[in-house]
């Protein structure tokens, strides 16, 4: 596990709204520690925070030059395609968008995980049930079409949402390995391909 | 549990919740109709049974030390079911401790009947004593419905589990990142269909913490709040919250907080 910083490395960093109360963060400390135990594949080390999910764990964002410093460092994480191909297939792209499942401590292995971005995103013409945590995606390839930026923003932004909006509600699919390389070029495609439900009704 | 009662309308219910959702016309249907039937089902509770069971159970001596749970001090005093779970969580003197229903309920069970708390701890979910503890709980509940939520917000025990709560609300850990506020940090959101109460606010704290324990249509299985909580742990990606371990009283304390001087309507009914 790379970037982990266990919660006693923590007290060391104590952020200013907690300047006052170094108790209560030993306390809160004290009580995550008591309070999770390892079940199947969700091990208990999850619990330790990344640098960056602490400073987004507060009631308000962090400062703008925070946010900006932690986009800088997660923008280094994101690999492009080493063939320089960012289209699979879209058809398995859909399959990937619609499937939720993976990492809970009732799924078997770490591997095989779906992508759920109909849990947060409207993406085509003809499925009704999806969520609203992120914003429509609808028609994505038709109203942005495929110049190189878009298409390189986009696999950014599927690898690692953090590297554009530092607190971003979306998972970092291609940095946090919860995707492989080949189901991020399906669900290229199936944003990008003008055949998708995404752009075809 | 299974539900004889009313069975007809909670299996229709059932069959709409894990169809196909394509094969409905348009979502808002649907969700129309799930709130028709919830509204059918609001005056016969298919909850009923699993609180009848543990109204007898509640009343029946069990475990090493033979006795019932009927000297049980919930808060308002010994043996005292009415309006009692409306103020938990609550600080108790002597354990020392703050304790939602659950935890409440295994200090009764180990103090007057002698039955170990690990017995319900390491259980599984609907399962042994923690069924056990599912039908106390929905009995217990039952007797709070239609009660103004009433928590103590000025013990200074309760103050520090309201602030543990808010920062575990607000907590990002694990392989997506997620928080509690992730899920119930805006207004108006939802997963797929599943609409997403803002817990932040008291609107959303009362329509979500006010409606729990509760009997899920979708698998017929009646909830209690630390399976509840465990649920969303679990979506949210995170290792597993020990059973009422103190970040699921904290995260209790916060949400009743907030939700206090709303109405209860417990035990709800869920998709
Ligand atoms: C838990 C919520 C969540 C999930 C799951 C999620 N997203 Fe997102 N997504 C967001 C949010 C919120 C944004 C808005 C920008 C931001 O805050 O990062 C976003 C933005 C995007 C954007 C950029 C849109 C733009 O206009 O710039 C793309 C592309 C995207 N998501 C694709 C995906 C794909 C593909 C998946 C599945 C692998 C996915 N998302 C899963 C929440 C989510
Ligand atoms: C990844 C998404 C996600 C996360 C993270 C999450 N929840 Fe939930 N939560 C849900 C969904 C979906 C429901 C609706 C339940 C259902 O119908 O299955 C829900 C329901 C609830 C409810 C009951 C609301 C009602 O009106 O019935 C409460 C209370 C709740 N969550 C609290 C929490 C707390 C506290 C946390 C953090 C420990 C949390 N949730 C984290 C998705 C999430």
């Amino acid at each position: 596990m790379k970037k982990i910083t266990t919660i006693a490395a923590l007290v060391l960093a104590i952020p200013a709204a907690w300047a006052a109360g170094e108790d209560s963060y030993a306390d809160f400390k004290a009580m995550m520690d008591a309070s999770f135990k390892t079940t199947g594949i969700a091990a208990k080390h999850r619990m330790y925070q990344l640098d960056f999910q602490k400073a987004c764990s507060q009631e308000k964002q962090p400062s703008k030059a925070e946010m900006a410093r932690i986009e800088a460092e997660q923008l280094k994480t994101i690999r492009y395609p080493a063939d320089g191909k960012y289209f699979g297939d879209w058809k398995q792209g859909e399959k990937i968008a619609l499937d939720g499942r993976g990492l809970t401590w009732t799924d078997k292995t770490p591997h095989n995980n779906g992508g759920g971005c109909y849990n947060c995103h409207q993406l085509s013409h003809h499925e009704i049930s999806y969520g609203t945590i992120g914003p429509s995606l609808l028609e994505y390839g038709k109203t942005r079409g495929n110049a190189e930026d878009v298409v390189k923003y986009t696999w950014g932004k599927i690898y690692n949402a953090k590297a554009f909006n530092a607190c971003s509600n979306m998972p970092r699919n291609g940095d946090a390995e919860i995707l492989t390389e080949q189901q991020m070029k399906h669900l290229m495609a199936f944003l990008f391909d003008p055949a998708s439900p995404v752009n075809k009704k | 549990m299974p539900i004889p009662r009313r069975l007809k309308a909670a299996v229709m219910l059932t069959a709409l919740a894990v169809a196909p959702v394509a094969a409905l016309a348009a979502g808002d249907k649907m969700m129309d109709a799930i709130n028709e039937y919830r509204e059918l089902l609001a005056d016969g509770n298919p909850s009923e049974l699993v609180a009848a069971q543990g109204e007898e159970l509640w009343k029946t001596p069990r475990g090493p030390k033979k006795a019932s749970l009927e000297q049980c001090d919930l808060g308002l005093g010994p043996g005292v079911v009415k309006g009692a779970s409306a103020q938990l969580p609550r600080f108790f003197k002597d354990t020392g401790k703050v304790q939602d229903l659950e935890t409440r309920l295994m200090t009764c069970m180990e103090t007057l009947q002698g039955i170990d708390p690990n017995k319900v701890i390491n259980e599984r979910w609907l399962k042994g004593e923690r069924e056990n503890m599912a039908a106390l709980v929905a009995y217990v509940v039952t007797e709070s419905n239609g009660v103004k939520v009433k928590v103590d917000t000025r013990h200074p025990a309760m103050k520090k589990m309201y602030e543990l709560g808010k920062q575990t609300f607000y907590y990002r850990a694990g392989p997506m990142d997620f928080s509690c506020a992730t899920c119930h940090g805006d207004q108006g959101k939802r997963i797929r269909m599943q609409e997403l109460p803002d817990l932040r606010t008291h609107e959303g704290a009362i329509a979500g913490w006010g409606s729990w324990p509760a009997y899920r249509v979708s698998n017929g299985q009646f909830w209690t709040m630390q399976h509840r909580l465990n649920d969303c742990f679990r979506q949210q990606r995170t290792a597993e919250p020990i059973y009422g371990s103190d970040v699921t009283i904290a995260l209790s304390v916060y949400l009743a907080t907030k939700a206090n001087g709303g109405k209860m309507v417990t035990p709800g009914i869920k998709r």
